[in-house]
């Protein structure tokens, strides 16, 4: 049996406090949404909305959003200085994601090492690691357009903005969606995210 | 006869030693299933978190905390953005906290704003008066805290020149605005002092319909729609927190964009 920490607690407990924060986010800014739905074809129902009215949701999503940033920012920072997040991430090739892809859907891909990513994988977490950082800064765009011009003109604009945050928002809740599949399919890495090993 | 002897020495050792690795594992296990439970019950117990007290002083605390994040982050230099007149939102949406139908009617004869708190100069004044007093007019966009944004142009008085000639204590903290349909909203000092913070007088070169607040409106590009109030009857300059109709059911006080 391999005693090796796999998931040092920093990392387990970024992965935890983010996963509550990103719940909390969605379910709040789902209700934002609903005053002023973007797309009117996308709603979402009360039930899985947070906040009961707009103010609510607001007053959590404002509250949360320093959560999930604040979370985020030691993670990249620690992940930086470590070294960890280019060892795990890192190198990534086209070529290994489609080998691994390929793998993958024939039921063929090993899991006998957690402590390496496949190439699917890594390309799914750094995937996730930009999403969260668009989601962070286009939200601050609706938040702040006057205060942040830069930002204002990089998002293509206020209205603009609250698309780029829609569909990264997308991005986020796919992943999610994907991510609690591969853990049912392999139950020993929600054990590695909570012991370490 | 020795050795068996020592066989069963390690023997009894090792059971000894298994059976407390044993029990230490199914007591984390335990402790694991626990905190499963838990944050499984916190989620089922999700839609009551809403009404819980203590989460909702929790918010209230974490919303003036961002009413002073926003203090700090704004800066009274800063300009919004302005826009071609081609570029004006028709029509211009209306918004309320009430229907269309029912927008108050306001006499521009005997309608007279009036200044109260921390002013030492001239304290009511007439329709005729501020609009006698040099305008300007913006093309800015409102945003709205549901999300929806509009580009509109309004006129009028700088606010800044008005508090001044009104000889208004600009060091206080707060601007309270008390309005003809009984809506009421504040704002920081800095704010008011912003130069496209507009007391509006009219829209899109016409004078500002009932619709969007005759006879006057407070018009700040800085800020959330909530936060500029129309058809303004009373301006109170103070340094107690005045609050607002909706800031104090929820909507988050500073309102800044």
């Amino acid at each position: 049996m391999n005693h090796a920490t796999i998931h040092p607690l920093w990392v387990r407990a970024f992965h935890w406090i983010n996963a509550a924060a990103v719940i909390l986010m969605c379910m709040s800014g789902w209700q934002v949404y609903e005053a002023s739905p973007v797309f009117k074809a996308i709603r979402f129902p009360a039930a899985i909305t947070l906040g009961g009215w707009l103010g609510g949701a607001l007053l959590w999503h404002f509250a949360v959003m320093w959560v999930l940033v604040a979370n985020f920012v030691a993670y990249l920072a620690l992940g930086m200085l470590t070294g960890r997040l280019r060892r795990t991430i890192f190198p990534l090739t086209l070529r290994a994601v489609a080998t691994d892809l390929v793998a993958a859907l024939r039921g063929k891909l090993g899991h006998s090492n957690l402590s390496e990513y496949n190439a699917v994988q890594k390309l799914a977490y750094l995937v996730v690691i930009v999403d969260i950082a668009l989601v962070i800064v286009s939200g601050l765009t609706i938040w702040k357009p006057v205060q942040f011009p830069l930002l204002r003109t990089l998002m293509g604009g206020f209205d603009n903005a609250r698309v780029v945050h829609f569909a990264a928002m997308g991005v986020l809740v796919g992943f999610f969606a994907i991510h609690i599949v591969m853990v049912a399919l392999v139950p020993r890495s929600l054990l590695t995210m909570i012991r370490g090993r | 006869m020795t050795s068996g002897k020592d066989v069963r020495t390690l023997d009894a050792a090792s059971i000894i030693k298994d059976a407390q690795k044993e029990l230490g594992s199914s007591s984390r296990r335990l402790f694991g299933k626990r905190i499963l439970t838990l944050g499984g019950l916190a989620l089922l117990s999700g839609c009551d978190l809403t009404n819980d007290r203590s989460v909702n002083t929790l918010l209230r605390t974490m919303s003036s905390f961002n009413d002073d994040a926003q203090a700090l982050l704004f800066d009274g230099h800063k300009l919004a953005p302005t826009y071609p007149e081609s570029m004006i939102t028709r029509p211009f949406p209306f918004n309320a906290f009430y229907d269309i139908d029912q927008v108050p009617e306001v006499d521009a004869k005997t309608w007279r704003l009036e200044l109260t708190g921390l002013v030492k100069g001239k304290r009511v004044w007439t329709l005729g008066e501020l609009s006698a007093l040099p305008q300007r007019s913006q093309v800015t966009r409102h945003i709205c805290i549901e999300g929806w944004s509009a580009i509109g142009k309004w006129g009028g008085v700088r606010f800044s020149d008005f508090l001044v000639l009104a000889g208004a204590d600009t060091t206080a903290k707060y601007v309270a605005l008390h309005c003809a349909d009984n809506y009421w909203t504040s704002i920081d000092m800095p704010t008011a002092l912003h130069p496209q913070t507009l007391l509006t007088l009219t829209y899109d070169g016409q004078v500002l319909p009932a619709k969007y607040g005759f006879p006057m409106k407070l018009r700040m590009p800085t800020k959330l729609g909530y936060k500029n109030p129309k058809h303004i009857v009373a301006i109170t300059v103070t340094n107690e927190f005045p609050g607002g109709y909706w800031e104090n059911q929820g909507y988050n006080w500073f309102g800044g964009s």
